[in-house]
């Protein structure tokens, strides 16, 4: 076994989240976290769906929130696709992506403040960046065989609309679906920050132990999301495009002047702003390496690592859930229920939610991250061995699933990993405004010491260490040729 | 014809977003650092906007936010013209406002204090100064932001001990307010935590506490804290005079279910200068620049 690289690439990673479990913090803190998850799952299951007044609004705002940010993004995620093949639109998608939502969020809150636009952009930018990318994969992979047909003197714009997007158009279609759910989830959270949204009120109601109402809300948002292939068809599309623009909230005048202040003055490094020169300048670095960034740094990665791994465990067990291969109809339909709720609920508020029952420690923040990547992953490879036709005298039982399905989906369910590695380590840096000691911690801090110069570095540091894990990411897939479809 | 259509309806979808986005220029807005729970603070300002509202003939609005360093922001943007702040949020916001100006702070915070609670398993009892035991113990701050829930605590965890709060505790973490404090502390969750005398008191009053599980095993020495802070310009906006009728509006106010509310005895004159402690002991841990 261990001549397959696949299986080499496997234990050694498996090995890296060992040894990181050995310098991890991983204890839970409270005293009582059963009883406080007992009451978490009594208040679902009892949700006050009347607590707030302004339930409705969030759920509009988080609507709006989302279908203004990821159209935006797909527009001008498409334009730059057009030009993806030159090298600085590929470093410049590839760093705006690399900046969560949040992150854009709260750099955005410092100068445009409440205003609907900083949760507009802070999801438009990051999706024009990852709609850039995917789209001109799929551009890519368009058959070429059609413009070639085409009479000599053919436009180049007619040429790329009649031959090139009828073919990849379903695609494209299916990809900027998907990511408009993305989009409601990321709108969602938000709210964390102090946006209008479902996650504003969700905050609230939680760190007040009001789990009634936390279970309404997150009762809500499920059925919003479960039943997206219901209210978000073709034709009401533009319906709800014009009107989503009008359902953002009124928010605050911008003042023209702090976007200038923030640019000229708060995010200039301290040292030069106080005309210290570069050697202020490079103790003040130096400082911020060793006390913040470099820390944060190595709690991200071991996070990561640790994350990566559990998520990988997570999605073998649970694919057999959705699997036609095992169990019946009944034990398939709740396997499909467990994994749409594992998977539409975004990681920040899973790990939320267990961070207040279990305490700070890294632990919470594994089990979000596997419990909603490993429900992304599961999900994705159960449908695959649905295509998987079995020999009438196959085994059954366990050997059915470790010498026959296993197998034959490792090799995707590996690119599936490797691809959202780079998810997971953007996710894993954000969790630190939770509480736990990753590079979101010390951004927050920055942040809330209203220390901008320093936030913004500890931001690029972040972005370079997720730009780091993706071309890695894609370097392993590569070498060990897997291929696999985008997923968020 | 149809793109025609199309059009007008994206101008007028951008015009609606400019318009309803400058409809509220002439209100007068307040926020304040989320130090409690939120249902209690939303119910304490709207109070305050009504009598505010009522007092000074304009409309004025209470804007909750999730972070101490969303008020500063919000207040240095001039999104909100008057603010509640804590101690270190006001020195801060100050700092960042030229111009803008401590009105008023309420009777206690003069000589504001903080206490440092333990969970029962410690077995740690009251004492004259933070007692030794606490050392390896688990640590909770309230907000990153806060001056008796971070600044305060972390000054004297350093003068006592000559290290920093994580080389002293075992672990060390931010609940977010004052009331999630009491509430890690009285759960277990972390053994030691430090807060708010006020909130403290309160939910004593309040039969919020259970004295068993939780106790007081130091008070701090006082310090000067919360106070309301407006900006220079509310004048040129409002009207010669508003800020003056501001500050009068709230040391004028008198009835006792908002004083109840805040809880304060009322509110006295303050002034930037009446912060100088604050900001000094900000500046040695460098939290501010």
């Amino acid at each position: 076994m261990l001549s397959y690289p696949t299986v080499r690439a496997s234990l050694l990673f498996l090995a890296i989240a060992v040894a990181g479990l050995f310098v991890a913090d991983i204890a839970i803190t409270t005293a009582n976290p059963w009883r406080d998850l007992g009451q978490f799952f009594i208040g679902v299951a009892t949700p006050n769906f009347f607590s707030t007044e302004g339930l409705l609004t969030a759920l509009l705002r988080t609507v709006a929130f989302g279908f203004v940010g990821v159209a935006l993004g797909s527009f001008f995620g498409f334009l730059l696709a057009l030009v993806y093949r030159f090298l600085p639109v590929r470093i410049f998608c590839a760093f705006i992506r690399a900046i969560h939502e949040l992150f854009w969020a709260l750099i955005f809150l410092q100068f445009f403040g409440f205003h609907p636009l900083t949760g507009v952009l802070a999801i438009a930018i990051p999706y024009a960046g990852i709609f850039a990318k995917v789209y001109s994969e799929i551009l890519e992979e368009s058959d070429p065989e059609p413009s070639r047909l085409l009479p000599p003197g053919t436009s180049a714009v007619a040429a790329f609309l009649y031959a090139r997007i009828p073919d990849c158009w379903v695609q494209i279609r299916t990809y900027t679906a998907y990511r408009l759910e993305c989009g409601l989830r990321s709108s969602a959270i938000l709210g964390f920050v102090g946006l209008p949204t479902l996650g504003f009120y969700l905050e609230s109601s939680f760190s007040q132990g009001m789990y009634s109402d936390a279970g309404a809300m997150l009762i809500l948002f499920y059925v919003l999301i479960a039943t997206m292939p219901i209210w978000v068809r073709p034709k009401l599309l533009p319906a709800y495009l014009l009107a989503a623009p009008f359902f953002l909230g009124e928010g605050f005048p911008i003042v023209w002047g702090n976007v200038q202040r923030f640019f000229t003055e708060d995010i200039v490094p301290f040292p030069i702003r106080n005309g210290e020169g570069l050697t202020g300048l490079s103790s003040w670095l130096g400082d911020l390496m060793i006390t913040e960034a470099l820390p944060g740094i190595w709690n991200t990665i071991v996070l990561t690592q640790i994350a990566l791994v559990a998520t990988g465990l997570l999605s073998l067990l649970a694919f057999p859930l959705i699997s036609k291969h095992f169990g019946g109809p009944v034990r398939r339909t709740s396997g499909h229920v467990l994994l749409v709720i594992a998977r539409s609920t975004p990681e920040y508020i899973l790990a939320y939610i267990l961070l207040q029952l279990w305490g700070p420690s890294m632990l919470p923040a594994v089990v979000a991250l596997a419990l909603h990547n490993g429900g992304i992953i599961g999900h994705l490879i159960g449908r695959q061995t649905n295509t998987i036709e079995l020999r009438p005298d196959a085994p059954t039982g366990f050997t059915r699933y470790s010498w026959e399905l296993v197998p034959r989906v490792y090799r995707s369910f590996l690119a599936f990993l490797f691809y959202r590695w780079e998810i997971i380590m953007r996710e894993t840096a954000i969790l630190g405004i939770l509480g736990i000691y990753t590079l979101g911690f010390y951004v927050d801090s920055a942040i809330q010491n209203i220390q901008f110069d320093r936030a913004m570095i500890l931001i690029l540091i972040t972005a370079s260490l997720n730009i780091g894990v993706d071309v890695l990411g894609r370097t392993i897939r590569r070498k060990l040729a897997l291929q696999t479809m985008p997923t968020c | 014809m149809i793109t025609r259509q199309i059009r007008k309806w994206l101008i007028s979808g951008v015009l609606a977003l400019v318009a309803t986005s400058t409809v509220n220029a002439q209100t007068f807005v307040f926020t304040a650092i989320p130090d409690e729970d939120e249902t209690r603070l939303v119910e304490r300002f709207r109070g305050i906007a009504d009598y505010l509202s009522e007092q000074l003939e304009v409309d004025v609005r209470y804007i909750p936010v999730k972070s101490y360093a969303a008020a500063v922001s919000a207040f240095r943007n001039n999104q909100v013209q008057l603010a509640w702040f804590g101690g270190l949020s006001g020195v801060q916001a100050r700092a960042l406002v030229p111009g803008s100006e401590a009105l008023a702070q309420g009777v206690e915070d003069q000589a504001f204090y903080n206490y440092f609670i333990a969970h029962k398993s410690t077995g740690l009892e009251r004492a004259d100064k933070l007692p030794e035991g606490v050392r390896g113990k688990t640590f909770t701050f309230g907000s990153k932001g806060s001056t008796s829930g971070r600044l305060i605590p972390e000054y004297h965890i350093r003068d006592q001990f000559k290290e920093p709060p994580e080389s002293v505790f075992s672990r060390v973490g931010f609940s977010g307010n004052h009331t999630r404090t009491l509430r890690l502390v009285e759960s277990g969750t972390y053994q030691v935590g430090a807060l708010n005398y006020k909130v403290w008191d309160k939910e004593l009053e309040d039969g919020n506490i259970n004295t068993d599980d939780v106790k007081v095993i130091w008070k701090t020495p006082g310090f000067p804290n919360y106070q309301w802070t407006i900006r220079g310009d509310v004048d040129d906006r409002f009207g010669e005079g508003f800020k003056n009728k501001v500050r009068q509006a709230l040391l004028n106010l008198d009835d006792p279910a908002l004083l109840e509310s805040f809880p304060r005895e009322g509110f006295i004159p303050a002034s930037n200068d009446d912060y100088e402690p604050i900001r000094s002991v900000a500046s040695e841990l460098g939290i501010i620049d």
